[in-house]
């Protein structure tokens, strides 16, 4: 499995065809408390860089972009009840929905780990 | 992951911004640092959810550096400002505070501000983002022989929370504030530090606003934040507990096309501004106030989790009856809450409407403000 980053700080953990998708840590350091996550759509099929799933902190509402075109196959429904989870485990638990890749030359243009954390660096 | 609404790190205008006494204070307790009303602030340190909480239920400190303090003086002080507001200033007591409104010739709300009676002047705090178009107003509407003066060697510190006198009255003040009941201030010292306290705040918890000389700002932020009581608060806790007291905010609830009845403040115009008159656009808003205003300033408590925004546009079934202009999630409430202009038909405690926020309605009701019940000490 391997794990690639966007500059608009969503990971994408690629398992064969399937991507699961959330939102770094640095990105929910920067959000703050996070009290709700709007989902996508089970099925929904989406484009690259689509604004596809909404994350409300208390202070301001954030736009998640898909890294990859795809289906969503299934959403994280723990986030109903446990939004903060985001928060405490945004690289693992925290994650937001799945997505059946539908081209998979697309992941060439993220980042991996180590590019990531030095465009974090920077910023 | 981009920001769809946040006017507090809008950094379009990163040409000046400002830095204020405590700026280093808090960049060593880890604060994130944001541009706001032209300086940097602190937006939060721990959290904005623990910190809400945390000022709930014992005390927090807040930096409130930014926002205007002003003196008004000179024969006929009182007079000459009660041109500009509709409350009854030259009837407030010495060492009493009132909250008003400064308004345009329409009627408008120009900013909303503290007027206290300090004895030989008038002292005023005007929010930061509004406080030079304030002065400029001012000065050109006062006349020639009353004197304004900026007090931009002050810094100003609140500290808000219903164990917030325990803590303050352990760094020894003379007199002690805690005498202080709501809405009243006094000149303290502590040691050698002039400070002028009153007993008010943003939060509708029991508390202190502290104006404090510049240079011993961070020796008195760091002398209550050592009291186990006090953490220092951000920003962004300041906005959702300010929210939850239903108080509003200048800028987004309150702006110069509102007139104080439509903004539900009428009770800033005192009885006798309202049989005398005498202030900007008097005849517009004593005429609102005889008929009721269009439209009004509520409050909305709404379901699920899903927090409404400035902007959302508020639904009685098909019509469009007004908008939102401030909303988020309740830390307390564990609920998202907004004030919202609706029409006053629509606007009964009770009634249900909906919000539009991205294509979605959500369910909200016309609740009493507060949201969370004032506990000031009277």
């Amino acid at each position: 499995m391997s794990r690639y980053f966007t500059k608009d700080h969503e990971w994408i953990e690629v398992d064969g065809h399937t991507g699961t998708v959330g939102i770094t840590d640095y990105a929910q350091g920067q959000l703050g408390d996070i009290t709700f996550v709007e989902l996508p759509g089970e099925g929904s099929a989406v484009k690259q860089g689509d604004s596809v799933s909404v994350v409300d902190s208390v202070k301001a509402a954030s736009d998640i972009y898909t890294p990859v075109s795809g289906t969503v196959t299934e959403v994280n429904g723990d986030l109903d009840e446990q939004p903060e989870l985001v928060n405490s485990e945004a690289e693992s638990g925290g994650w937001l929905f799945r997505i059946a890749i539908a081209d998979a030359n697309e992941l060439g243009s993220l980042m991996d780990r180590a590019a990531y954390d030095a465009y974090v660096a920077g910023l | 992951m981009s920001e769809c609404a946040d006017p507090e790190t809008d950094d379009g205008a990163e040409a000046e911004t400002w830095v204020l006494p405590l700026d280093g204070w808090h960049r060593e307790l880890g604060a994130r640092m944001v541009e706001f009303a032209g300086y940097w602030m602190p937006v939060q340190y721990e959290g904005i959810i623990a910190e809400h909480l945390w000022t709930r239920e014992s005390a927090g400190l807040f930096d409130v550096s930014h926002m205007g303090q002003l003196t008004v003086s000179g024969e006929g002080a009182a007079e000459a400002l009660e041109a500009l507001l509709p409350g009854d200033i030259s009837a407030l007591k010495p060492g009493r505070v009132r909250y008003s409104l400064l308004l345009a010739e329409d009627g408008g709300i120009l900013d909303d501000l503290m007027v206290t009676n300090a004895g030989d002047h008038l002292y005023l705090v005007v929010n930061g983002a509004t406080k030079w178009d304030d002065i400029a107003y001012l000065r050109e509407h006062l006349p020639d022989e009353i004197t304004l003066n900026h007090l931009d060697d002050d810094a100003l510190l609140a500290l808000q929370g219903p164990k917030a006198a325990v803590a303050l009255g352990r760094l020894g003040l003379v007199p002690d504030p805690g005498d202080l009941r709501f809405m009243q201030v006094g000149a303290c010292r502590w040691d050698d530090v002039p400070l002028r306290v009153s007993r008010s705040g943003y939060t509708g918890e029991d508390g202190f606003e502290i104006s404090v000389p510049a240079e011993h700002a961070a020796a008195l932020a760091e002398a209550l934040c050592g009291q186990p009581e006090v953490k220092p608060i951000g920003l962004g806790a300041r906005d959702s507990l300010r929210l939850e007291a239903g108080l509003p905010l200048y800028g987004h609830d309150l702006d110069p096309q509102t007139d104080p009845v439509s903004a539900d403040l009428a009770f800033a115009i005192s009885k006798k501004r309202r049989e005398q008159g005498g202030f900007p656009g008097a005849e517009r808003i004593l005429q609102l106030l005889a008929d009721g205003a269009p439209r009004r300033r509520i409050g909305l408590a709404l379901d699920g989790r899903m927090a409404a925004r400035e902007g959302a546009v508020v639904y009685s079934g098909d019509s469009e009856v007004g908008v939102v202009t401030s909303g988020g999630f309740s830390p307390s409430l564990q609920h998202p809450i907004a004030m919202a202009t609706i029409d006053t038909a629509s606007a009964a405690h009770g009634a249900t409407l909906e919000i539009e926020m991205r294509g979605k309605r959500l369910d909200a009701r016309v609740v009493p403000m507060p949201f969370v019940p004032h506990r000031y000490h009277r």
